[in-house]
């Protein structure tokens, strides 16, 4: 444990416009945080883990098609409508403004899964299984979940740890935006994303990459007066999430037969 | 014209007690059997628990499915015990006599059966049981800085399913304090002791009697609330959940009482129907009781269809691309418009076509078919919001899912039914089913008066 915390609040802001869906935040994530491999029959089952899944929705009409990528992961959302419904206080929101799950209170009634609008919750249907040679590689600083728990993306907060740990007990530094942010305290997905399409920062921190967004965001509540690109899924549901997109309207749209652009 | 014939009381007692003086030589095979179907369900939820709920057809959108829909329809059926006992009591409808037991070790036994299914459907009982089912019981585990959620509907869920079943007992037990004494009679050896406890020191004095009295009509009275909360707030665990489209709805929670109601009342006159079979009960649960339920049912099942109307054309209403996206999921892919189709037509159409004619409501063949015919659809309607709220939950077409019972599920639907059957025929073999002294309370009150030319049945009272 740290000594000396200082109230975060993370954010992440996911740029559509340089997303290709090479699917390496899926990879990256998968292996962190200790998910079983999906195997074929967990897709066929509809049981997959994808703490973070890139959605390909097609735009348009052959030939004159378009794929669209949206990375979604948990939205660590302010109102999160998982929240109030866990009967025994399994998910909460702690301090830094991230949507944490306790494993080991959860009794798996999925209820948390059912009002989330995101569907970013996965239950652990069958009791998690590895193959012998990935057994040494499961990360030690990551729980594994056993069946009946419902699991999600944490923003890696194995490694925000690890990064306060390491500035305050290594470093014997002070635990300040400044000394965290220099730390570059990243989870997988953003660190492995090879077109920096995902950008992880705190939000209090007023010189951080993602604070203009999300002040953007939070201050104009109609899309046309917003000065950045930003946006949030399912704004009108009010859940307030702490991860924001970026998404250009269309500069090539599509000229006929398909959709609007954008 | 009264039906049914005044016989003296001996002759009462023996009849309806003959169930459990001198059973029928089928009951044991058939409880036998009933049985057998519920061990194997307590095999295949053993197998579940011990694989994992991956052996359910549950996946990733649809999280609720058979169990919680089990669960609802069960709570739905227990709603015919008050409905029957305590609005038919305060409401002095004299043709409420015999089915009133029926109707509350109905609703006890459904509520059990209920309470089971969350259980099963969280795949790690003791979890549940040790952080919900403890809940409105024993202190809560306080100590360790851990408290239960109390904005969550789940908490909220167990305190209102388990205040009415402890009304639900205790309106029962009240109500069995005289026959507990007749039998306590005619008993000898251990039943005899054991009736003798239950009996409480019944005398059948005066101020026994007035005690049972009050007890009972305060019981009704305070029973009331809950009986329009528990299913309320039942509803909730699907209205409150904000992301669900079709769930999101403030007209559940009169929606689903109704509704439960519907399937109540229903399947209590299926059961009356069973016991004027099996036990020879013709005299008691006459074509009159079966006749005035049908009658109410015609009530309650227009209501509920407004209901559901109203749900739909809500849903239509705010042409929401989600909402739309779900109806036509609803009612137009096959094969839930089958359902859909099936569903409308066995709960409210075709009951109703039945309960319009005289003759068909005094038929017991043809009102055994709309009772079971009701039951069907009731547990299909909770089906139908459940799984496609589910499927199509947000326009997140990517993930857009389905729904496929395993066999398990089914085999633990099936044996619900088994086990609330036995659980009824069990009771039937110790207690009577049919109240004995409100049924000879009710040949005292019989009279007959002249209106006129005609002479008609009307109840005399004192008050």
């Amino acid at each position: 444990m740290v000594t000396n915390r200082i109230n975060h609040k993370w954010g992440m802001v996911v740029d559509l416009d340089k997303c290709t869906g090479c699917q390496a935040c899926v990879v990256a994530c998968q292996s962190e945080n200790n998910l079983p491999i999906n195997t074929k029959d967990s897709f066929i089952q509809r049981r997959a883990y994808e703490w973070i899944r890139i959605e390909r929705y097609w735009e348009g009409e052959y030939p004159n098609v378009k794929a669209r990528f949206i990375p979604i992961m948990c939205q660590h959302c302010e109102n999160a409508p998982c929240e109030p419904v866990c009967p025994v206080f399994a998910t909460y929101h702690n301090d830094e403004g991230t949507n944490v799950q306790i494993y080991n209170r959860c009794i798996g009634t999925r209820y948390c899964a059912n009002n989330c609008p995101y569907q970013v919750r996965f239950f652990n249907w069958w009791e998690p299984k590895w193959p012998k040679t990935l057994r040494n590689h499961l990360n030690t600083d990551v729980t594994v979940r056993s069946r009946g728990i419902m699991e999600k993306c944490s923003f890696c907060v194995q490694r925000i740890r690890r990064g306060e740990l390491t500035v305050e007990r290594q470093e014997g530094g002070k635990l300040d935006h400044k000394t965290m942010g220099e730390r570059n305290v990243l989870p997988a997905c953003v660190q492995a994303c090879p077109t920096s399409a995902l950008t992880f920062a705190d939000q209090g921190d007023e010189t951080g990459p993602v604070r203009k967004y999300f002040d953007d965001v939070n201050e104009h509540e109609h899309h046309g007066d917003r000065t950045t690109r930003g946006y949030r899924l399912l704004e009108e549901m009010a859940t307030k999430p702490n991860v924001i997109y970026l998404k250009k309207v269309d500069q090539f749209p599509l000229t006929n037969g398909g959709n609007h652009g954008g | 014209m009264q039906e049914g014939t005044v016989l003296p009381a001996q002759q009462v007692n023996r009849d309806l007690l003959r169930s459990i003086l001198d059973p029928p030589g089928w009951f044991w095979p058939v409880v036998a059997l009933l049985g057998l179907i519920v061990l194997v369900a307590f095999g295949a939820a053993g197998y579940m628990i011990n694989r994992g709920l991956g052996v359910t057809g549950m996946n990733r959108p649809v999280m609720w499915a058979f169990f919680l829909t089990n669960f609802v329809f069960w709570i739905g059926i227990s709603h015919a015990g008050v409905m029957l006992s305590a609005i038919l009591r305060l409401s002095k409808a004299e043709w409420r006599r015999p089915a009133t037991r029926a109707a509350e070790v109905l609703t006890v036994f459904s509520l059990m059966t209920a309470v089971l299914m969350p259980l099963i459907h969280t795949g790690r009982p003791w979890r549940t049981i040790y952080w919900i089912y403890t809940a409105p019981f024993v202190p809560y585990d306080f100590a360790r800085g851990i408290w239960p959620n109390v904005r969550s509907p789940l908490v909220w869920d167990p305190s209102a399913i388990f205040t009415y079943l402890t009304s639900s007992v205790l309106f029962v037990m009240v109500a069995l304090l005289p026959d507990m004494a007749v039998l306590r009679d005619r008993t000898t050896g251990i039943p005899h002791r054991i009736y003798g406890m239950l009996a409480m020191g019944w005398e059948g004095n005066s101020r026994q009697w007035k005690f049972q009295i009050i007890a009972g009509i305060l019981l009704s009275a305070l029973i009331l609330p809950v009986f329009v909360s528990v299913h309320s707030i039942v509803s909730w665990d699907f209205s409150m959940t904000v992301s669900v489209k079709s769930w999101h709805s403030t007209i559940f929670a009169p929606y689903f009482v109704i509704g439960a109601v519907h399937s109540g009342v229903s399947a209590v006159a299926f059961v009356l129907i069973l016991l004027r079979q099996v036990y020879g009960w013709q005299n008691y649960i006459r074509h009159e009781h079966i006749d005035g339920l049908a009658r109410l049912l015609m009530f309650v099942a227009t209501a509920w269809f407004y209901f559901f109307f109203m749900e739909v054309i809500f849903g239509f209403y705010g042409r929401e691309a989600d909402e739309i996206a779900l109806r036509s999921f609803q009612f137009t892919e096959s094969p839930w418009n089958i359902w859909m189709m099936i569903f409308v037509g066995s709960t409210y159409f075709l009951p109703m076509a039945i309960w319009l004619v005289r003759p068909a409501r005094r038929n017991l063949w043809i009102m055994s078919i709309a009772c079971i015919s009701v039951n069907i659809g009731m547990w299909l309607e909770r089906f139908l919001i459940i799984i496609p709220g589910l499927a199509r939950k947000q326009m997140f077409t990517f993930d857009w899912g389905t729904f496929r019972p395993s066999p398990v599920e089914i085999i633990i639907i099936f044996a619900t039914f088994a086990l609330v059957t036995m659980l009824m025929l069990l009771f039937s073999r110790v207690l009577p089913l049919i109240p004995l002294y409100d049924i000879k309370e009710g040949d005292i009150l019989k009279t007959e008066i002249q209106i006129g030319r005609r002479t008609v049945p009307a109840t005399f009272r004192e008050d």
